[in-house]
């Protein structure tokens, strides 16, 4: 049954993957199980994702399905889910001056369900915010995202506002349309991602995952 | 206006084109001096060979702009969307220290007045949200609903007039309360279907409207003359001549947002479909109709939601490229130069493009970030190509690295022709340095021996 699930989802089946959960579920499958079919199922989808066989409307979807599953699965659950988020922490948001959220929420959900714990700022955040953020939640690694070139220099603002607070251990990474190796280098980062599963890559290579 | 002539409907495709690149390029303007005119004949007969695949005196320089000549002028975005005589000393001030092969247009920036009058919601401007001297902004939501596809399919002015703009522009949210206009087929329908029109938040509306349209006027009556000052002591030829878009993009863009559109591929694909055919005949119209009215062959259209990564090929092939290829069909037919800006990376869809029935020397490529020798290689003797200098080495490089950005670009695309030298990304951010070190190694660098 798991399997199914697995399949219906990385084959982007949404009404199968919904109907196998809801046998599962009515058949007495622990929900835990259904969750942790889910969690496997994205790990597939997001290798395929790396390996150029899935785009953004697949992670999107995939993302759509798992919400819609775990809406099903949360309420009967007896015990509380251990977290599986044992990964480490990042911080994540688009840089001051930029609205657009579209990308940053894809990356955020990426690392989530690879395994993150994701502090999730928003858009237009200024540097003092990834600050604080970063020294109450302890998180090792910062995920600055910028969808134009204006974002450049409060990329570059960012990185400089986390070395002036003494967070010279904390890991950013900048990732953006408009963004390459050589903004990395202009703004200071430590990496530059193309994508959002560049991104887990990354995490995943800071924090040993 | 470019005025049709009466044998038109004997005339083939190139020839249509040929007519109106020629009423463009030959177009009756009161030039400043005759340097000037002679400029702009040169430049419009350059970027007349390269889309007809031959080789120019030179590489044409069109660089696309976006705010930074406003940084450049010394003004802040907010000032160029609502000053207009501060929008114009910094656009004309651009035009005439970087003198490029096109236009740089202040017709994108403004009205801000206006914005503020119909309370636009779909984006964020200078004052509204974002700050004062960086770009507009476009605020992500499905401004059409999922259900909503057969109301588009049905009537798409329809759609647009009591659903999209209700939503859009705030001050217009009352004309939800109008009535469709094909109402009214009889007299007795005149006074019923306009019964709306009586209704106090209708007319406030209409009112906003009306006003908003007077600040529209007053924006134009300023840009116009600052277009033609520099097209006319520059000698320096507009060059978008009409604008439309992709039918995936406007139903990915504009109405359904991206998470919408890419839900649809998989939930509705039928409709989708459907709304993107529908919408195909609206936007040839509305790319030959500005090229009609400005006298000008180029239809501008940015690609975006078609870019490698944003979908597989398997789904460019199925949703995004059937409507648009049908696009670029019309307007080539309709004699108008489709001209691409080709946004993100490409490389993928090289071959899907360069499609057969698409005939030779009729359309215009700009790439952003595709490797420019496998567009080259692709392209090359089918259509005109160009672009790809990164916003980021404008931003962060030195004058010097731009240079053999250039010269090395040059020498690996350019030589046979039928090339336009751009930068990748629309500009905002770069500095004085850089723009002259793209734009002088163009002029000097790209010349035909
Ligand atoms: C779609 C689009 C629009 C749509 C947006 C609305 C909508 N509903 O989608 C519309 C048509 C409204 C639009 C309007 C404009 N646009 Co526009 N647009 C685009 C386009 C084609 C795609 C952007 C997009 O949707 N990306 C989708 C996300 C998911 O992709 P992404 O941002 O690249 O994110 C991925 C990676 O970069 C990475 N990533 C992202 N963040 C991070 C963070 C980390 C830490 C890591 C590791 C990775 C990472 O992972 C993500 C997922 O895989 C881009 C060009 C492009 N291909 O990027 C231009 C682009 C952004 N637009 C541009 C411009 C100029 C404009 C306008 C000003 C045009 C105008 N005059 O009106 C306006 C307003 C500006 C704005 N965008 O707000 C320019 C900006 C140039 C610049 N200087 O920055 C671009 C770059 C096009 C270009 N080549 O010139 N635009």
């Amino acid at each position: 049954m798991s399997q199914k699930l697995i399949d219906a989802i990385t084959d982007m089946r949404e009404n199968d993957a919904l109907s196998i959960t809801d046998e599962m579920l009515q058949s007495g499958t622990n929900p835990l199980d259904v969750l942790e079919a889910c969690r496997k199922a994205m790990e597939v989808v997001g290798q395929r994702f790396e390996d150029g066989d899935c785009f953004v409307p697949e992670l999107i979807l995939a993302g759509e399905v798992l919400k819609q599953i775990s809406e099903k699965a949360k309420p009967l659950m007896k015990e509380q889910a251990v977290s599986a988020k044992d990964l480490g922490k990042v911080v994540i948001g688009t840089v001051e001056g930029d609205i657009h959220s579209i990308a940053k929420d894809i990356v955020a959900f990426m690392l989530d369900v690879s395994g993150f714990e994701v502090t999730d700022l928003g858009v237009d955040v200024p540097p003092v915010k990834f600050v604080e953020s970063v020294k109450e939640t302890g998180a090792a690694v910062v995920g600055l995202s910028g969808f134009l070139t204006l974002a450049y220099d409060p990329m570059k603002a960012t990185v400089k506002a986390l070395k002036a607070a003494g967070l010279n251990e904390v890991k950013v990474m900048i990732g953006g349309g408009q963004v390459d190796e050589q903004i990395r280098e202009y703004t200071g980062a430590d990496a530059y991602g193309r994508d959002a599963m560049a991104a887990v890559a990354l995490a995943k290579q800071w924090l040993g995952g | 206006m470019f005025a049709i002539p009466e044998n038109w409907g004997e005339l083939t495709a190139r020839e249509r084109q040929d007519a109106r690149i020629n009423s463009w390029a030959l177009a009756q303007i009161e030039f400043a001096s005759t340097e000037a005119e002679q400029g702009y004949r040169k430049r419009t007969q350059m970027i007349k060979n390269v889309v007809q695949l031959k080789k120019p005196e030179r590489v044409p320089v069109m660089p696309w702009a976006g705010v930074y000549p406003a940084e450049y002028g010394g003004i802040t975005v907010q000032e160029a969307m609502y000053d207009y005589e501060k929008l114009g000393d910094a656009w004309k001030k651009f035009n005439a220290d970087f003198v490029p092969d096109c236009l740089v247009s202040a017709a994108l920036i403004g009205p801000g007045k206006a914005f503020d009058m119909l309370d636009v919601k779909n984006y964020h401007w200078p004052g509204h949200g974002t700050p004062a001297g960086t770009s507009y902004q476009c605020v992500e939501g499905e401004y059409m609903t999922a259900d909503e596809y057969d109301l588009l399919i049905a009537d798409p002015s329809n759609y647009f007039m009591r659903s999209y703009l209700p939503r859009v522009l705030g001050a217009l949210e009352p004309w939800q309360m109008l009535g469709p206009w094909t109402d009214i087929v009889e007299l007795p329908f005149v006074g019923l279907a306009l019964i709306p029109a009586g209704i106090p938040p209708v007319q406030q509306a209409f009112q906003k409207f009306l006003e908003a349209g007077q600040a529209i006027m007053e924006w134009i009556s300023a840009v116009g003359p600052i277009e033609q000052t520099s097209v006319a002591s520059l000698g320096v030829p507009p060059t978008i001549g009409g604008f439309t878009k992709a039918p995936f993009d406007t139903l990915g863009d504009t109405l359904r947002g991206t998470r919408g559109i890419m839900l649809d591929m998989y939930r509705q694909p039928d409709k989708l479909i459907a709304a993107m055919e529908r919408i195909v005949p609206i936007a040839i119209d509305m790319g030959v109709r500005n090229a009609t009215a400005h006298d000008n062959p180029l239809v501008f259209i940015p690609l975006h939601k078609g870019a490698d990564g944003f979908m597989s090929n398997k789904d460019f092939e199925k949703f995004y490229w059937p409507t648009l290829k049908a696009v670029l069909m019309g307007l080539i037919e309709a004699g108008t130069v489709p001209y691409l800006f080709v946004e993100g990376g490409y490389s993928q869809r090289l071959d899907v493009i360069t499609d057969p029935d698409i005939p030779a020397g009729h359309t215009v490529w700009m790439f952003d970030q595709t490797d420019m020798k496998e567009v080259k290689a692709k392209l090359g003797g089918w259509a005109c190509f160009g672009g790809n200098v990164p916003g980021s080495l404008l931003k962060a490089g030195t004058p010097q690295e731009v240079e053999a950005y250039v010269k090395q670009l040059i020498d690996d695309v350019a030589q046979d022709g039928g090339y336009i030298l751009a930068n990748g990304a629309v500009l905002d951010n770069t500095t004085p340095e850089n723009l002259h070190a793209m734009i002088d190694t163009g002029k000097t660098y790209g010349v035909y021996g």
